[in-house]
C-alpha cells in the first residue's frame, strides 16, 4: 500500500531523501483540468482588467483617438512627457506627491508598531480587548464619511474651532488654508488606520513564546528592556515586509482621500499626481497626456519599490523577492 | 523549579519600580489614544440628535442637548438616500458574490502543490500589485467593453483583489492537509467534488472573512461610481453622501422650509451628522458580531506576506 501511494501521480509531498518522481507535465495538467477551470475566470479577469491596460499604456506615446484605437492613432514619442515636465505644475505636483507619501510613511509606519508593543504589555486582558476594539473600528469608515467628518469637525464652527475658542484662540479656517491640508490628511489617516495596522504586529507578538520573556525576567530585564531585546526583534521580519509593501504603493496613496479633501483654496497643497491624472484625463478627456503622467508616476513608484526591497534585503535579510 | 511554575502569575506580577512607572505610563497613553479615536465617533452621535444651535455654539460636549430627530426626518425625506441605499445593497450583494466565488476557486487551485504553473500564475497576479496600466488605460478598457453606466462597471473591474487571494491561498495551504486530498482521490473523488464537498465546508472562517472584506469594500467604494456612472438613478450611497457631506448639497427637499440662511447652515450641519450615522449604521450594528472575523482575516494575511 505504502509504495503504491508513492507512485500515484498527484502525490507531491515527499521527504527530501525520496527521489523525485518524474511525471510528464501533460499528464499532470490533464489530471487537474478542473483546477485550471477554477483558475480560468480569474486569469481572464487579470488579463482584461490589468494586462490589457498595461498594453494600453502605449497611448502615452501617441495622440490617442478613440475612433482609431491603440494601433491606428499617430505616434508622437515622448512629446507628452516633455510637455508634462515643462508644465508649470510639474514640480508642485511632484513635491506634493512625494511629501504626502513620505510623511504618511514616516508616521504611519512606526505608530502601529508602538501601539502594538504597548498593547502587548497591558496585563488586564479585558481592557486590552476593549482598547483594541475601539481603535480599529475607524478602519471600516468609508473615505467619503471620513473626509466628511474632517469637514464638519474642522469647519469654522466645528468642534475643533469651538475648542480653540474656549481657550481664547481665533478660529482657524482649516479647509481653506493650504498649509493645513497635509497635517489634516496625515492625522486623519493615522486616526483611521493605526489600530488596524497594529493587528498584524500583535499577531507577530503573540507568537513570541512566554519562556523567552520569563528567561529575560529571570535575568532582571525591565519591561522596556524586554520590548527592546525580545519584542522588537520578533516583529522585525513582519515590519520589513510591510515597509516594502507600503513603499510599493507610495505613489498611489490616498488618491480618493486627497481628491475629496481638495477645496479651491487648498488645492495648491493637495493636488497630487493621481488626482491630476483624473482631472486632465477624465474630466478634460486628454487621454494620452494623462496616461503619460500616470506612467511617469508608475515608473517612479516601481523604482522606489525596487530600491527599498534591495535595501531591506541588505539590512535585514528579508524582502519581498 | 516546580515552585516557579506554580507561582507563574505571581512571578509575572513581580515588578520593579521602573516597570511600575512603565505600566502607569502605558495605561495613560493607551487610554488617551482610545479616547482620541472614540470621542469623534461619539460626538457625531450626540451632535446628530442635539439642537443644532447648541452644537453650533459649542455647548454640546458630553451629552446631547434638547434631543431632536429633525435631522433624521429630513434625511429620510430625501429620495436620493433611499436610491443610494438600494443601489449600494445590490452592488454589494452581487459584487461580493462574484468576488468570493472567483477568489476562493482561484485561491484553492493555487494552493494545490500539484498544479503545474502555479508559480507563474501567482507571479502574474502579484505583479499587478506593483505595476498597473493606471487610471486612463483601465477606464478606456471598461468603456470599450460597454460597461460605462451599468452596475457591472463597479463589479467586474474589481472582481478579484490580489491581497485577498493571497490570504485565502494561505488559509487553504495551512488548513487542508494533503492526506485529506489523497484519501479522497483514492476514493475516486474529483477535484470539483472535493472542493465543494470537503474543502468549502472546512473553510467557513475564510469564507466569512472574504465575504466581509469584499462587502466592506463595495459598501465603502465611491470612486468607481464617480468615474463610470453618469446616471443619478444608479448612484451608490457613497456618492450621495459625497454630495451632502462634502459638496454641501443638502437638497431642496431637505432644507426647503427653512427660512434664514444661517438656520439653513445649522440644519445642514445637523443633516451631515445624521447622514454619517445613517451611512455607518449597518456596520455599527454588525461590528460586534463580525469583528473577530476581520481580525482573523488580518492575521491570516500577516502569516505570509
Amino acid at each position: 500500500m505504502e509504495t503504491k501511494v508513492k507512485t500515484l501521480p498527484w502525490r507531491r509531498t515527499r521527504t527530501k531523501s525520496e527521489p523525485k518522481v518524474k511525471r510528464s507535465s501533460k499528464k499532470k495538467i490533464w489530471q487537474n483540468y478542473e483546477l485550471y477551470l477554477f483558475l480560468l475566470p480569474t486569469i481572464i479577469y487579470f488579463i482584461i482588467f490589468h494586462y490589457i491596460p498595461m498594453y494600453g499604456i502605449l497611448i502615452a506615446f501617441q495622440d490617442y483617438m478613440p475612433t482609431q484605437g491603440v494601433w491606428g492613432s499617430p505616434w508622437v514619442g515622448f512629446e507628452h512627457f516633455i510637455r508634462f515636465f515643462n508644465s508649470f505644475q510639474f514640480w508642485n505636483l511632484l513635491e506634493n506627491t512625494l511629501e504626502l507619501s513620505f510623511l504618511q510613511l514616516l508616521f504611519g509606519f512606526p505608530l502601529p508598531i508602538i501601539v502594538a508593543l504597548l498593547l502587548n504589555q497591558l496585563r488586564n486582558q479585558k481592557y486590552k480587548k476593549f482598547v483594541q476594539t475601539v481603535i480599529y473600528a475607524p478602519h471600516f469608515i468609508s473615505v467619503v464619511v471620513l473626509v466628511g467628518m474632517v469637514y464638519v469637525f474642522f469647519s469654522p464652527n466645528g468642534l475643533i474651532n469651538n475648542f480653540i475658542m474656549i481657550f481664547g484662540g481665533d478660529p482657524i479656517y482649516f479647509m481653506s488654508e493650504a498649509s493645513w491640508f497635509k497635517p489634516l490628511y496625515i492625522s486623519s489617516g493615522l486616526w483611521q488606520e493605526t489600530g488596524w495596522a497594529a493587528i498584524i504586529y500583535l499577531a507577530a507578538l503573540a507568537g513570541v513564546s512566554p519562556e523567552v520573556h520569563e528567561a529575560a525576567i529571570m535575568d532582571g530585564a525591565s519591561k522596556m528592556q524586554r520590548i527592546r531585546h525580545v519584542d522588537i526583534p520578533a516583529i522585525m521580519p513582519t515590519a520589513m515586509i510591510l515597509l516594502v509593501l507600503s513603499v510599493g504603493n507610495l505613489m498611489n496613496i490616498g488618491f480618493e482621500k486627497a481628491y475629496l479633501m481638495q477645496t479651491p483654496l487648498n488645492v495648491s497643497a493637495g493636488e497630487i499626481i493621481p488626482t491630476y491624472v483624473y482631472k486632465v484625463g477624465l474630466q478634460s478627456a486628454q487621454y494620452s497626456f494623462a496616461a503619460a503622467v500616470g506612467l511617469f508616476n508608475a515608473v517612479i513608484n516601481f523604482i522606489l519599490l525596487w530600491a527599498v526591497n534591495r535595501a531591506a534585503k541588505k539590512l535585514s535579510g528579508s524582502g519581498l523577492w | 523549579m516546580s515552585n516557579f511554575v506554580m507561582n507563574r502569575t505571581k512571578f509575572w506580577a513581580r515588578k520593579s519600580r521602573e516597570d511600575k512607572i512603565f505600566d502607569v505610563l502605558n495605561l495613560f497613553l493607551l487610554s488617551g489614544l482610545m479616547l482620541v479615536v472614540l470621542y469623534p465617533l461619539y460626538f457625531v452621535v450626540i451632535a446628530s440628535i442635539s439642537n443644532p444651535d447648541y452644537v453650533y455654539n459649542g455647548e454640546v460636549w458630553l451629552w446631547p442637548k434638547e434631543i431632536t430627530f429633525e435631522g433624521y426626518q429630513r434625511i429620510f425625506q430625501d429620495g436620493r438616500i433611499w436610491t443610494g441605499y438600494k443601489n449600494t445593497i445590490v452592488y454589494t450583494v452581487v459584487g461580493t458574490f462574484v468576488n468570493v466565488a472567483l477568489t476562493l476557486m482561484a485561491a484553492y487551485a493555487l494552493s494545490r502543490k500539484d498544479l503545474a504553473g502555479r508559480n507563474f500564475f501567482m507571479f502574474m497576479f502579484l505583479f499587478t500589485m506593483f505595476f498597473s496600466g493606471g487610471l486612463i488605460p483601465t477606464y478606456l478598457v471598461v468603456k470599450n467593453l460597454g460597461l460605462v453606466n451599468t452596475m457591472w462597471a463597479l463589479i467586474l473591474p474589481k472582481a478579484v483583489a490580489v491581497w485577498n487571494l493571497i490570504v485565502a491561498k494561505t488559509f487553504f495551504q495551512s488548513t487542508i492537509p494533503d492526506e485529506l486530498l489523497e484519501s479522497a482521490q483514492m476514493d475516486g473523488c474529483s477535484n470539483t467534488k472535493f472542493f465543494f464537498k470537503i474543502v468549502l465546508p472546512l473553510s467557513k472562517p475564510i469564507v466569512a472573512v472574504m465575504v466581509l472584506f469584499y462587502a466592506v469594500t463595495h459598501w465603502n467604494s465611491f470612486f468607481d461610481a464617480l468615474i463610470y456612472l453618469n446616471d443619478e438613478e444608479l448612484y451608490p450611497l457613497q456618492l450621495v453622501l459625497r454630495s451632502i457631506l462634502i459638496q454641501n448639497e443638502a437638497s431642496a427637499s431637505m432644507l426647503g422650509d427653512v427660512e434664514s440662511f444661517a438656520a439653513q447652515q445649522r440644519i445642514a450641519d445637523l443633516i451631515k451628522y445624521g447622514v454619517i450615522i445613517v451611512a455607518a449604521v449597518p456596520l455599527l450594528i454588525l461590528y460586534p458580531f463580525i469583528q473577530k472575523y476581520f481580525v482573523k482575516g488580518a492575521m491570516i494575511g500577516s502569516i505570509k506576506g
